[in-house]
């Protein structure tokens, strides 16, 4: 069986704007490599979580995949359509069966529309059932993402922020998507409201065999969620495998920095004492060799310049690294 | 020596449908070199109750309607303005979760660290500036002398949160409140500017007061924790003897609803419902509609913290019966 959705070296490249000094000096202007050939795949019912730091490109990855953002290269096939060459129709239809999930729960909502109209208008605007059976539909959704019927008249400001995130993940459920990108959907939310929202998750994954890209930059809530989890670092991913594998023996020494400095909540925890230098440098004026190599300790003569590493396989993960032996020639 | 003594802190907003009470009779303490961690949700009143020791409260609709709060010794809430004022970035120091906001986008970062020196010390410029450079450096700011002169906006995230420190600790305050430094921040910057912190107080015996709403953050840097709802504490403990043995009903559920607390595709637990509305709190216990264990007497009963050991109370009327035993 081929993959519901596969990546192949994708890429997304803006153009930084330039001062009026610049253009009056002709300078070219800098190109920003927000995704830089990136390229997985994800089965049907299967949830990816993709972490990484602010700016890394996990939240560009996530809109060119559901070409909410131009792309500059590479392919997108879902259920077998080429995604980047669709066109009119066929882009509405797969519009219908991927959708996305914002991070803020109350900015992705009108504020002027009740939670009743704001579904509602889904089943009209894509003509989804006649008019007379659009009050019972909401009322179905609702209760599949847990909002009381009482809820239906109320407006987002008197909804609590679990509750818009549940109205935002019934507008996404609507027209029956059978794929999510779910960009950071849980960190604006409080602990015990993130429980509520990520069991919901859980339930619509086993119910309905939702297909899910699950963004978050906390590695607790995508260990919880995830079968697989890919690692992005300035635009690529560096790292791809089985959560469990991933957690208990991470390959590349960015994935293992990042484990390490998830404080636990045990009574003798320490904060982690090694970490990592610096900061990620900056996507326009990326480094030559490995991306990651002006922070890592392990990093050799070889990670400094040329061609990034290429994709490594070791055990059920793959890895981006050059501690790792090149894949055999095919 | 109890560096910082707050004792039935009460503070009121003034709204449409009459006063609010964002803290309610809120009492903790620290000493010298240490570090007490305030947890709680959006809306607990942590902020408002932390912000009420430097007075820095929305003046007309906030007020502080009780209560003390002794620092060294003295009550800060008789203290007049221009004596506060002296308090404020000298002896009690403040640092906030969005840097970018604390800062001025139009002076250089050299001179806002630098300020504080001129106004509390009377520093004069040069010296000031050559002070700021070597805090700078101290708070790990790479190339501090060239970097003084750039502007906030050339920082990054955790670079601004290490400028805002430096500014905040330039006059050797003997306390530091951080409210919720590192949520805006990545995990591994995360580990940086709280391991600086620690190195602060380490160095300095800087008492410090950790706003936060995450218990990893909490179990890895501070010595005793409160934790706050809908404007009370509901438990205060020393660290471990929290994380080992919660005696709150909500402390345990905040512990328990943390998606590291379950293995993959199991129930989480949740804390079902919502925050009372803080303008018409429920009777009783805070707590109780949202509790488990909840009985007729947690809606109706009188509440304080009761002492469990020397190091902990807990709030919860029922604890002897529904939190487990060690």
């Amino acid at each position: 069986m081929s993959a519901f959705l596969e990546i192949d070296d994708l890429h997304v490249r803006y153009r930084a704007p330039g001062g009026i000094g610049d253009f009056l000096a002709r300078r070219p202007s800098k190109t920003t490599r927000a995704v830089n050939g990136v390229s997985f795949a994800i089965d049907k019912g299967d949830t990816l979580g993709l972490v990484g730091e602010s700016g890394c490109g996990k939240s560009t990855l996530g809109r060119a995949l559901l070409r909410l953002t131009p792309t500059s290269g590479g392919s997108v096939r879902f259920a077998g359509q080429d995604v980047l060459s669709l066109k009119e129709r066929a882009l509405l239809g797969f519009r219908r069966r991927a959708q996305m999930v914002f991070q803020d729960p109350y900015a992705s909502l009108n504020p002027r529309l009740t939670v009743a109209e704001t579904l509602a208008e889904v089943f009209r605007v894509h003509r989804l059932c006649p008019a007379g059976e659009v009050a019972e539909r909401v009322r179905v959704l609702m209760a599949r993402v847990g909002l009381p019927a009482e809820f239906s008249g109320r407006r987002g400001a008197g909804l609590s922020g679990g509750q818009c995130q549940r109205v935002g993940i019934a507008r996404a459920l609507a027209m029956g998507a059978e794929f999510i990108v779910a960009d950071e959907p849980v960190s604006a939310l409080d602990v015990s409201i993130q429980a509520q929202i990520l069991n919901l998750f859980n339930r619509l994954q086993r119910e309905m065999g939702l297909t899910c890209l699950f963004i978050s930059h906390d590695l607790g809530v995508v260990r919880y969620l995830c079968r697989r989890v890919a690692v992005m670092y300035l635009g690529r991913i560096v790292e791809i495998g089985p959560t469990e594998e991933m957690f208990r023996n991470p390959k590349h020494p960015y994935t293992r920095a990042l484990i390490e400095a998830i404080p636990p909540m045990t009574p003798d925890a320490k904060v982690a004492a090694l970490g990592l230098p610096g900061e990620p440098p900056s996507p326009l004026d990326l480094p030559a060799g490995c991306p990651f190599h002006p922070r890592c300790a392990r990093a050799m003569a070889h990670c400094r310049s040329g061609e990034p590493p290429a994709r490594r396989r070791t055990g059920d993960t793959d890895v981006w690294c050059h501690l790792y032996p090149p894949n055999p020639a095919p | 020596m109890a560096i910082l003594d707050v004792a039935d802190l009460s503070v009121e907003f003034a709204t449409a449908k009459g006063p609010l009470r964002a803290v309610d009779r809120v009492s903790f303490g620290l000493a010298e070199g240490e570090v007490l961690g305030i947890v709680g949700e959006s809306g607990s009143g942590k902020t408002v109750a932390c912000r009420s020791i430097l007075r820095l409260l929305p003046g007309e609709r906030a007020r502080i309607v009780g209560g003390k709060v002794l620092f060294e010794g003295r009550d800060l809430l008789q203290l007049a303005e221009p004596s506060m004022r002296e308090l404020r970035g000298g002896r009690i120091g403040m640092i906030f979760q969005n840097p970018s906001t604390h800062l001025d986008p139009l002076m250089t970062v050299g001179r806002q660290v630098a300020e504080p020196l001129i106004y509390h010390q009377g520093l004069s410029a040069s010296e000031a500036r050559k002070k700021a450079v070597e805090l700078l450096r101290l708070v790990g700011i790479p190339d501090p002398k060239r970097n003084a002169d750039a502007f906030p906006h050339q920082f990054s995230g955790g670079m601004r949160q290490r400028a805002m420190i430096a500014g905040a600790v330039a006059c050797e305050p003997r306390l530091l409140i951080a409210d919720e430094p590192t949520t805006a921040l990545d995990v591994t910057v995360q580990a940086q500017i709280l391991r600086l912190l620690l190195e602060l107080r380490d160095r300095t015996g800087l008492a410090i007061i950790l706003i936060t709403h995450d218990l990893g953050v909490v179990a890895a840097t501070c010595d005793n924790v409160a934790v706050m709802y809908a404007g009370r504490i509901m438990e205060r403990a020393a660290k471990a003897e929290l994380l080992r043995r919660p005696l709150h009903p909500y402390t345990e559920g905040l512990m328990r609803s943390r998606p590291t607390a379950a293995g993959r595709g199991r129930e989480l637990h949740t804390i079902e419902g919502q925050l009372p509305p803080l303008g018409d709190p429920p009777g009783g216990c805070r707590f109780h509609p949202r509790c488990i264990h909840a009985q007729a007497r947690c809606q109706t009963g009188a509440v304080a913290l009761e002492a469990a050991s020397i190091t902990h109370s807990t709030a919860c009327l029922r604890w002897r019966e529904v939190m487990a035993p060690a």
